[in-house]
């Protein structure tokens, strides 16, 4: 182990974190947009808007499709317009956000779905709006799977950061290819690898941990 | 109370047009805790879903309370809906709210104010006898439990007839009786006009007033419940009460000649 390991590695897992946190935070939002269009204006939905639904359904799919590395390179003017640069953890930021969204909008649609038509049914004798459906009733009763989602896309941005990194995103997966590939470095690699296994763990934890707290407190047993 | 005139309802399948009602006429009236019966498939769930909407039908007018719900969309539809209370065989609370937030529910949606909406909640509580159970979730309860949340958030806000699609199918005999007399109960102390629907015979004798009988999608009878006992006409009617008689005969009679041969 040479001296500098300590330093790279905390920078890699300061960038990957700050990647990880904001690429989620845009994508979820942006995806949770996408998928209540998708539940919403589907023929039969509570907003029905059938042209719509498949012009959104398509791009989604479009951006799905494709490489994401591939994805990136297509993206690279859109960050430099964004953030002013396609270098450094920030511009992966766009990059991460907008390739994922797409798939959480997919992840959050069939959450969603899963809500049985009786409780929506109930809400509309009720006079509830196509809005007070969608964030009073759908939302809050797919709260454990939408959590379990979420965990799933967030893990999977982790892993897109890796990819990230081979194109100057900064982060522990470009520490692993520059240093650990490029250079030789086996100590760095192998740090790198376990630290991202460490990270991808505790997401998977930490999701797990609140989808079952949400479903203890409403399904607990006196 | 509510008037229904020359409904229609199809249903497009693979092989074609399915009719789900045909030229419904029928008129309740305010007070009435009016029963709807039919086999399966006979529509009357169909029907039922019609009166607020739930189901579009084809052409047709309802007028509930002097307002023409047919002629409703949007926001008008919505505000019509909260004067129409319904009640569900699966009870379709939401789980992910407590007993308090469900019958809070259609007063949020309403827009009233927090204040007056806890005054309200705690009020129906009162009335379907669950104040002890306000922080628990639906998961938490039994099914006559769940009926009566459901039959408190539909009267929450004080509607002023109350739709019941199956309301007590999914529940055991005595379930049943206890929800069926606070159906009663509301609808003495509220003044509120009853329709439900149902399969089963002894609901229809133990609360309703008057009736209708769907069948293939037509009322083939209608009048006071009384009636359909001592005269049935039609078919459905006539099988329904030839059902009920037949399972008494068999109970007693064997019992009652002393004959156990």
């Amino acid at each position: 182990m040479r001296s500098d390991l300590p330093d790279l590695l905390w920078e890699g897992l300061r960038e990957t974190l700050y990647m990880v946190f904001w690429s989620s935070l845009f994508a979820t939002a942006l995806g949770l947009l996408l998928g209540i269009v998708l539940v919403a204006a589907e023929k039969g939905g509570v907003l029905p808007a059938p042209l719509f639904h498949k012009i959104v359904g398509t791009a989604i799919n479009t951006v799905r499709s494709m490489p994401f590395i591939i994805l990136i390179i297509l993206l690279l003017p859109l960050s430099r317009l964004v953030v002013g640069t396609t270098l450094g953890p920030t511009a992966a930021i766009v990059w991460l956000s907008i390739g994922a969204a797409p798939f959480l909008a997919r992840i959050i649609e069939t959450s969603l779905k899963e809500v049985g038509a009786g409780k929506i049914e109930a809400a509309k004798s009720v006079g509830a709006s196509p809005a007070a459906i969608v964030f009073r009733v759908l939302i809050p009763e797919a709260l454990p799977a939408l959590v379990r989602g979420m965990t799933i896309a967030v893990i999977a941005i982790t892993e897109f950061t890796a990819v990230a990194g081979a194109i100057g995103a900064g982060g522990l997966g470009s520490l692993a290819i520059r240093f650990g590939y490029q250079r030789f470095r086996e100590d760095i690699l192998f740090a790198t690898v376990a630290l991202i296994v460490v990270l991808v763990q505790i997401i998977q934890w930490s999701g797990d941990f609140a989808a079952r707290s949400i479903e203890r407190r409403r399904f607990r047993q006196e | 109370m509510i008037t229904v005139e020359r409904l229609n309802k199809t249903y497009k399948t693979a092989k074609g047009r399915i009719t789900a009602l045909e030229n419904i006429d029928l008129h309740i009236r305010k007070g009435d805790i009016f029963g709807i019966i039919g086999f399966s498939g006979a529509g009357k769930s169909t029907l039922i879903r019609c009166l607020n909407r739930l189901e579009e039908p084809d052409s047709g007018r309802i007028t509930i309370g002097g307002q023409e719900i047919t002629s409703l969309s949007g926001k008008a539809l919505r505000q019509a809906r909260q004067k129409i209370g319904m009640i569900f065989q699966q009870f379709n609370l939401l789980d992910a709210k407590t007993v308090y937030d469900n019958v809070a529910f259609p007063l949020t949606v309403a827009g009233w104010p927090r204040a007056e909406i806890r005054t309200r909640v705690r009020e129906i509580l009162d009335l379907v006898q669950l104040s002890d159970k306000e922080k628990m979730y639906p998961a938490q309860l039994s099914g006559g439990q769940k009926q009566r949340v459901g039959i408190a958030r539909a009267l929450a806000n004080d509607p002023d007839v109350l739709l019941s699609d199956e309301a007590t199918s999914a529940l055991d005999p005595e379930t049943t009786y206890s929800i069926l007399e606070l159906l009663k109960d509301i609808n003495r102390q509220l003044k509120l006009t009853i329709v439900l629907i149902t399969h089963e015979l002894d609901v229809l004798q133990h609360i309703c007033n008057r009736m209708a009988v769907i069948e293939r999608g037509k009322i083939v009878e209608t009048g006071t419940v009384d009636k359909l006992f001592a005269h049935p006409e039609s078919e459905t009617a006539r099988r329904f009460v030839a059902i009920a008689r037949m399972a008494y005969a068999n109970r007693f009679l064997p019992q009652g000649q002393g004959a156990a041969t």
